[in-house]
C-alpha cells in the first residue's frame, strides 16, 4: 500500500533520495575485522569488501552513515542492501545469511529514519541487479547459455523482498539495472510476494545506461527499457549509476516524456578520476543537476557512486527551489 | 497505444502503418526452419531470422510447435541466440505456441517487452483467467483467439461473441490494459470450393471492424497466409491474395499481422486482371469466382519473388567489405572475403595483423564514440572468430609465419571484488580470437593468479575490478608479480581503472614486465594481439613513450597540490645497497677521446625522431607504410639514406667525442667527483631532489642516489661524456642555403641530430662493453637499446632527470670539452655547433630515468647554498620547474 504520507510528499515536491554507501564505508577504512566480528568469525573466506556484511556487525557504523545522509536532507534512505541475494552472495559462500543481512538493513535504516521529525522520512530496499545476467552469455563458444536463468533470480529476489518488508521497509528499488530480464525477475518476485502477502509496497526502479551508446548494458535503448518494465504500477522510473548528471540528461528527457509514473535519477559525482575516485564537487553536481530540475525532469533525485552527505546537502538545497515533474498517471 | 521493445521500442498507434509479423521462423509453417532446428542448425535458424528482419518484419513471430522436436528446449535456446543477435533483437519477439508450457519458458527469456501467441477462452474462464494473469507478470502483450469453449468462431457473429467476452474477462477480471490485447478473429481460407467458405474473408473483415469500434483499446492481428491456402504452389497469385486482403482488412481496422514481409506484392502493382480476379474471390462478388480465379490462375505462371538484401557493399575492396562484416556481424560471406584477402599476402597471419585488426579497430572506435552497443561488439568478435577460424590451418600450414597460434591468458577479477560482467565480455571477445582463457572467477588472490599463471604458462594476465578497492588490489598484485620475478604481461582492466591510474600507480611496481591498460572490451583484441604478436616490441616502446608522458603530464598537474618539504623528500631518498655486485671498478679512469665514423654510426641512428623534426608522426619503421604519412615518410627516409651516404662518403662532416669515468661519492644531493689518481675534488655535482608526494614505498629521487654515499667508505665512480656529430657541418648547411636549398639544408642539419644521439649510444655502449666494463657480455639489438633496456642511465642536463642546464659547466669542465674535441658551451648555456649531446653515466644497476617534477622555493635556496651563489643569481635557471 503506498504510503499517504509519500503519496502527498511526490506530488507536492521533488524528494531527495540519499548518497553513495559505498563511498562513505571506504571512508572509515575498515578490516577483515570488522566484516566478521561477532557474526562471521569462522567464515573460511575473506569477506573484507562485502558492504552489505556491515549492517549486521557494524551496525552503528551503517546508522550513522544513513543519520549523516537524513541530517543533509534526504528524505529516502537506502537499506544497505544491494548486493544482499542469494546469487550475488554466493561468492562468499554467504547465502545463509541473506535473510539476515536484508532484515537488519531495513531494521537500522527505520531506527534511523525515526530519530527526525521535521518531515516524513522513507526507507527504501535496495535491490541490485546481482552480478549475474540473464540476458548475455559468459561463454564465448555457446551464446546461448546462460549463467542465470529467470527462475533462478525470481527464488533469490523473493528471498530479499520478504526480508526487506519484513524488516519495515517503505519502498522497494530495484536499481542499477543493466539487464532488463534481471529486473522483470525482479518485478515478478515483487508480484508474487504481494499476491502471498495480500499486500503492496511503492516500486522504484532505476536503470543504468552503460556508455555513450545510450544503451543499457544488455542494448536497450532508455525508451526499450521503460516499455519493458510499465507493466507494474511503479512508483517512479529512472537512471543511475555508470553516468554523471549531465551526461544523464538526454536519456531523463526521454523518461520525462514518455513515462506515466514518477521520473528519478542518482546519477554518480561525475565520471571516476584516474584513480577510481569520484571529484565533482556537491557545488559542480547540483548545478549540472539544477539543469534539469529547472527543465522539470524528475520527481526524485540523488546520488550513486562517490556522492556524499555533502553533496546530498547541496542537492536538497537546489531541489527545494523548483516543483517536481508534472506527469499524467 | 500498444508499445512493445526489443532492443529498440515499437509504438503502435492511430498513425502507424500496419505492422508486419514475420512468419518464417516457424516450424509449423515453414519446412526449411522445421528441418534446422530438428537438424539443430540454430545458425542457419538465425539467419532466417535475420532476412525476416532485413525483409521488414517489425516483430518476429517464432513458433516450436512439432511433435518431433522438444518445443520448449528449441524456445529457450533459439530465443536465448537470438538475444545475442543486436539486429536481430532490435525488434520484439511473439512467442508463438499452443502449448502453455513453451509460452512460460519463452517468456522468461526475454527482456524486452513481446507478444504471447495466442492464448483463448478454449479451456474455459479459468485457465484464461490464470494464463493472462502470469502473462501479465512478464508484461507482455496477447494475441487472443476467436475461440471457446465450443469451438473456433466461424462466422461473424461467434467472433463478436467470443472477442467481446474475451474482453470483459480480461479488462474487467484481470485488469489487463486493454492496447495489450491483441484480437485474432481467425482468417480462414477463400476459394475452397465449398460454399460456407465463401464469406471467410468478409466475415473476418467485419468482425475486425465492430472489434475496433466496440472494444477500446484494442488490436486486430490475423495470419494472412491462411487466406490463399487453396493457391499453395501459386505464388504470384498468393501475393496478390496476401496483399489485396490485407488492402482491405487493414481498411477494416486490422493493424497488425502475420505475414511474410517478402512474400507480399505492392497492392498497386498488382496486375489489374489478377487483382480483379482475386478480389472476386475475397469479396464473395460473384458466384463463379472461385472457379474464374482457378482457372486464371493457371495461366499465372508462379514465379517467386526473389528477396534481395542489400548487397551493395560487396562491391568494394576487400579490406572494406571486412571491416563491414565486422561492424555489421555478417557471417555470411566471411570466408570467401578472408580468402581473398588471404591471396593478397604473403603469410596468413597477416590478414589477422592487417585488415582484420583494422576493422575491430573501427569497431572500437564506433563503440568509443557511442555508435555501436556492447552487444554488437560481441557479435563482431564473433565474426572475428569465423575468419580467425578459417585461416588457422593456414597459419599452422604456414612454417614461416612469424606468429604461432595464439596465447593463453589467465583472467580474473582481483580480491575484495564480485563483479566479472565485464571480465567475461574480455573473455569472450578474446576467445572468439583463438586466445585460450582461463577464467579463476572473482575474488581471487594475488597468490592464486601468479601460480596458476606460472603452472600454465599463459602468455598475459588479464585483471578485472569495478570498485575502487579493486585499484589498490592490482596494485598489490603487481607488486606480487614483480616479486614472484614473472615477466608476463600485465593488462588492467574494468570500470574504475584507466590508463593513468595505470601508468602513474601500477606500472612501477611490475618493472619487469609491461603493464597495459585496456579501455574496453572492444580493444582488448588490438592490445593482445599487438602485444603477443610479432610487432611487440613497436607496441611496447610506443607505450612505454605514451606511459611516460601521461606521468609527467600527471606529476605536473599534481605537484603544485602535493609537495612535500625537502627535509621529508630526502627523508625518502632511494636507497640501494653498494657492493661488489653493484659497483664495478671501471678497466679505465680517466678521459678519452672518441672519433667513430659515420658508417659505424648507422646501426644506432633511431629513426623515429627524425621524422618528428619533419612534423611525420608514428613510429619507425611501421611509419612507412602509414595510410597518411607513409609515402611523404618514405620519400624522406629516402633522401635521408642517399644524403648520410654522401655524408659518409665525403669525410667533411666529423663526429667527435670525449668521455671520462672518475671514482665519487655522494654527500646528501651532491656527488662529489676526485681526480683518478690523486684523489683531489675535481668537481661538486648539484643534483635536484623531487619532490612530489609519493605513495607509501615509492621514493623522492634524486640522481645522487645512485652513487654510493661517502659514508659508507666505499669507493663508487660517475663518468661523463659529450659528443658531436655537427664539426664541419656549416660546409653542407652554407652550400644548400647559398642555392636557396632549405630541404636540404634542414635535412642534413636533421641526419647530424641524429648522428649526435647515435654517437651518444654508441659511446654509451662502448662504456659499458669495454671501458667501464660493467657488462662486457651485452648483446642487445638496436630496438632494445632505444628502449634502454642496458644496466645504466646517462641522464643529460636539460631533460627531465636533471633540468637544471648549469650541471653541462661541470661536465665541460670535468672532460675539457671545449679543448678536446671543440664544442662550446653559449651564454645561455647550449650547445655549439648544435648536434651534441652530453651527460653523465650512472652504472648501478637499479639507476634509472626519472622525472624530477616541481620542485619547491626552499629546494632552490638550498642549492645556493650548496653552490655557494646568491638566489637572484641562479633562480632564472630553476623557474620552469618552480612550483
Amino acid at each position: 500500500m503506498i504510503n499517504a504520507a509519500l503519496k502527498h510528499a511526490i506530488e507536492h515536491r521533488i524528494l531527495v533520495l540519499d548518497g553513495a554507501m559505498g563511498t562513505m564505508i571506504q571512508r572509515y577504512k575498515l578490516e577483515e575485522i570488522d566484516f566478521r566480528e561477532g557474526a562471521f568469525e569462522q567464515h573460511p573466506l575473506p569477506l573484507k569488501g562485502n558492504n552489505d556484511l556491515l549492517s549486521i556487525t557494524r551496525p552503528q557504523i551503517i546508522k550513522s552513515i544513513h543519520r549523516e545522509y537524513l541530517k543533509a536532507g534526504a528524505d529516502i534512505i537506502e537499506t544497505n542492501t544491494f548486493s544482499a541475494t542469494t546469487i550475488a552472495q554466493a561468492d562468499y559462500h554467504l547465502e545463509d545469511a541473506v535473510y539476515q543481512i536484508n532484515y537488519q538493513s531495513a531494521k537500522i535504516a527505520k531506527e534511523v529514519t525515526q530519530e527526525f521529525n521535521d518531515k516524513p522520512r522513507f526507507v527504501a530496499g535496495s535491490i541490485g541487479p546481482t552480478n549475474r545476467t540473464a540476458s548475455i552469455s559468459p561463454d564465448v563458444n555457446d551464446p546461448g547459455f546462460r549463467a542465470i536463468n529467470f527462475d533462478q533470480l525470481v527464488v533469490s529476489y523473493t528471498q530479499q523482498i520478504d526480508a526487506l518488508i519484513d524488516g519495515g521497509v517503505d519502498i522497494l528499488l530495484i536499481e542499477t539495472v543493466f539487464d532488463t530480464l534481471n529486473a522483470k525477475a525482479a518485478l515478478y518476485a515483487c508480484n508474487m510476494v504481494f499476491e502471498k502477502r495480500q499486500s503492496t509496497l511503492p516500486i522504484m526502479v532505476s536503470g543504468t545506461i552503460t556508455d555513450q551508446s545510450g544503451r543499457t548494458l544488455t542494448g536497450q535503448t532508455t525508451e526499450a527499457f521503460l516499455i519493458s518494465l510499465s507493466h507494474m504500477p511503479l512508483l517512479s522510473i529512472g537512471l543511475n549509476c555508470a553516468l554523471g548528471a549531465s551526461m544523464m540528461r538526454p536519456y531523463l528527457q526521454v523518461l520525462n516524456e514518455k513515462a506515466t509514473f514518477a521520473v528519478s535519477a542518482h546519477p554518480n559525482a561525475g565520471l571516476p578520476n584516474e584513480f577510481g575516485l569520484y571529484d565533482q564537487s556537491p557545488q559542480d553536481m547540483a548545478i549540472q543537476i539544477e539543469q534539469f530540475l529547472q527543465e522539470g525532469l524528475v520527481n526524485i533525485i540523488g546520488g550513486c557512486c562517490g556522492t556524499t552527505p555533502e553533496h546530498i546537502e547541496a542537492i536538497t538545497a537546489i531541489a527545494a527551489k523548483y516543483s517536481p515533474r508534472k506527469w499524467k498517471h | 497505444m500498444l508499445k512493445l521493445a526489443g532492443l529498440e521500442a515499437l509504438i503502435l498507434d492511430e498513425n502507424s502503418n500496419f505492422i508486419n509479423v514475420g512468419e518464417r521462423t516457424n516450424v509449423t509453417g515453414s519446412r526449411a526452419f522445421l528441418r534446422m532446428i530438428k537438424e539443430g542448425d540454430f545458425e542457419s535458424a538465425l539467419e532466417v531470422a535475420r532476412e525476416q528482419v532485413e525483409g521488414g518484419a517489425q516483430i518476429l513471430d517464432i513458433n516450436m510447435d512439432e511433435g518431433m522436436i522438444d518445443g520448449k528446449t528449441a524456445m529457450v535456446r533459439f530465443l536465448n541466440l537470438l538475444a545475442a543477435e543486436p539486429d536481430i533483437a532490435r525488434i520484439p519477439v511473439m512467442i508463438d505456441s499452443s502449448k502453455w508450457e513453451i509460452i512460460r519458458a519463452g517468456l522468461k527469456c526475454v527482456q524486452g517487452k513481446c507478444v504471447v501467441n495466442s492464448i483463448s477462452l478454449k479451456e474455459g474462464e479459468k485457465v484464461f483467467i490464470e494464463q493472462a494473469r502470469e502473462i501479465r507478470r512478464f508484461g507482455a502483450a496477447v494475441i487472443v483467439m476467436a475461440f471457446d469453449e465450443k469451438g473456433q468462431a466461424d462466422n461473424y457473429k461467434r467472433r463478436i461473441e467470443i472477442c467481446e467476452r474475451s474482453y470483459q474477462i480480461l479488462v474487467n477480471t484481470v485488469g489487463f490494459p486493454a492496447e495489450d490485447i491483441i484480437f485474432d478473429p481467425n482468417i480462414f481460407p477463400v476459394a475452397t470450393g465449398m460454399e460456407e467458405h465463401a464469406n471467410n474473408a468478409l466475415d473476418f473483415f467485419a468482425a475486425t471492424k465492430w472489434i475496433r469500434e466496440n472494444l477500446k483499446g484494442v488490436h486486430v492481428s490475423g495470419g494472412v497466409s491462411n487466406v490463399s491456402f487453396s493457391f499453395r504452389g501459386n505464388n504470384k497469385v498468393r501475393e496478390a491474395m496476401h496483399s489485396a486482403f490485407l488492402f482491405h482488412a487493414t481498411a477494416h481496422g486490422m493493424d497488425m499481422g502475420i505475414v511474410n514481409p517478402s512474400m507480399l506484392e505492392i497492392y498497386s502493382k498488382i496486375e489489374p486482371n489478377l487483382l480483379n480476379h482475386v478480389e472476386d474471390v475475397l469479396l464473395n462478388r460473384r458466384i463463379d469466382a472461385t472457379e474464374r480465379l482457378l482457372e486464371f490462375a493457371a495461366t499465372v505462371s508462379g514465379e517467386v519473388r526473389q528477396h534481395t538484401a542489400d548487397l551493395s557493399w560487396r562491391n568494394q575492396s576487400v579490406e572494406k567489405k571486412l571491416a563491414h562484416a565486422l561492424i555489421k556481424g555478417i557471417v555470411e560471406f566471411i570466408d570467401q572475403d578472408v580468402e581473398e584477402a588471404r591471396l593478397l599476402v604473403e603469410h596468413p597471419i597477416q590478414v589477422i595483423e592487417g585488415p582484420l585488426m583494422d576493422g575491430m579497430n573501427q569497431v572500437g572506435d564506433l563503440f568509443g564514440s557511442g555508435q555501436m552497443f556492447l552487444p554488437q561488439v560481441v557479435k563482431s568478435a564473433r565474426v572475428m572468430k569465423k575468419a580467425v577460424a578459417y585461416l588457422l590451418p593456414f597459419i599452422e600450414a604456414d612454417k614461416d609465419g612469424k606468429k604461432e597460434a595464439a596465447g593463453k591468458i589467465l583472467m580474473a577479477t582481483v580480491k575484495g571484488d564480485v563483479h566479472d560482467i565485464g571480465k567475461n565480455i574480455v573473455g569472450v571477445v578474446l576467445a572468439c580470437n583463438n586466445y585460450q582463457i582461463i577464467d579463476l572467477g572473482v575474488m581471487v588472490q594475488a597468490q592464486e593468479i601468479i601460480q596458476t599463471a606460472i603452472e600454465q604458462n599463459v602468455d598475459a594476465i588479464g585483471l578485472s575490478g569495478l570498485i575502487t578497492p579493486s585499484l589498490d588490489e592490482m596494485v598489490h598484485i603487481a607488486k606480487e608479480m614483480q616479486r614472484a620475478g614473472l615477466t608476463i604481461p600485465l593488462l588492467i582492466g574494468g570500470a574504475t581503472t584507466s590508463k593513468v591510474h595505470t601508468a602513474v600507480k601500477i606500472e612501477e611496481h611490475y618493472p619487469s614486465g609491461a603493464v597495459i591498460h585496456v579501455l574496453d572490451a572492444s580493444r582488448s583484441v588490438t592490445v593482445v594481439e599487438s602485444l603477443l604478436g610479432s610487432k611487440k616490441n613497436e607496441f611496447l616502446s610506443a607505450l612505454n613513450i605514451e606511459y611516460s608522458k601521461i606521468r609527467e603530464h600527471h606529476a605536473k598537474h599534481q605537484a603544485t597540490k602535493q609537495l612535500i618539504s625537502l627535509e621529508k623528500a630526502r627523508e625518502n631518498r632511494l636507497k640501494l645497497t653498494f657492493d661488489e655486485n653493484t659497483i664495478s671498478t671501471p678497466k679505465f679512469l680517466g678521459t678519452q677521446l672518441h672519433q667513430p665514423n659515420i658508417s659505424e654510426l648507422i646501426p644506432f641512428i633511431d629513426w623515429t625522431p627524425f621524422f618528428q623534426s619533419w612534423e611525420l608522426h608514428g613510429k619507425y619503421p611501421a611509419i612507412l607504410e602509414d595510410s597518411v604519412v607513409g609515402k611523404a615518410a618514405t620519400k624522406v627516409f629516402e633522401d635521408a639514406q642517399k644524403m648520410i651516404q654522401q655524408l659518409a662518403s665525403d669525410n667533411i662532416l666529423k663526429c667527435k667525442g670525449v668521455s671520462g669515468i672518475f671514482p665519487a661519492n655522494s654527500i646528501g644531493d651532491d656527488i662529489e667527483i676526485y681526480h683518478p689518481k690523486t684523489a683531489e675534488l675535481l668537481h661538486k655535482q648539484i643534483t635536484l631532489r623531487q619532490q612530489t608526494k609519493k605513495v607509501s614505498g615509492q621514493p623522492n629521487l634524486a640522481l645522487a642516489d645512485f652513487i654510493a654515499p661517502k659514508s659508507l667508505n666505499i669507493k663508487d665512480y660517475i663518468g661523463a661524456f659529450v659528443v658531436c656529430a655537427g664539426i664541419g657541418i656549416e660546409h653542407y648547411t652554407k652550400l644548400y642555403e647559398d642555392n636557396q636549398d632549405d630541404y636540404n639544408s634542414i635535412l642534413v642539419k636533421a641526419i647530424a641530430d641524429r648522428l649526435a644521439e647515435a654517437f651518444a649510444e654508441y659511446l654509451h655502449a662502448f662504456i659499458r662493453k669495454d671501458l667501464w666494463a660493467y657488462d662486457p657480455d651485452e648483446r642487445l639489438e638496436n630496438e632494445a637499446l632505444i628502449s634502454e633496456k642496458y644496466r645504466g642511465i646517462r641522464p643529460a642536463p636539460g631533460y627531465p632527470a636533471c633540468p637544471d642546464h648549469q650541471e653541462k659547466l661541470g661536465i665541460f669542465k670535468l672532460l675539457d670539452a671545449s679543448n678536446q674535441i671543440g664544442v662550446s658551451l653559449t651564454e645561455t648555456l647550449a650547445m655549439w655547433p648544435a648536434s651534441s649531446v652530453s651527460g653523465w653515466y650512472f652504472g648501478h644497476p637499479q639507476a634509472k630515468y626519472f622525472g624530477l617534477g616541481k620542485i619547491s622555493e626552499e629546494q632552490v635556496l638550498d642549492v645556493a647554498a650548496r653552490k655557494e651563489k646568491a638566489f637572484k643569481d641562479i633562480e632564472r635557471w630553476y623557474r620552469s620547474i618552480l612550483v
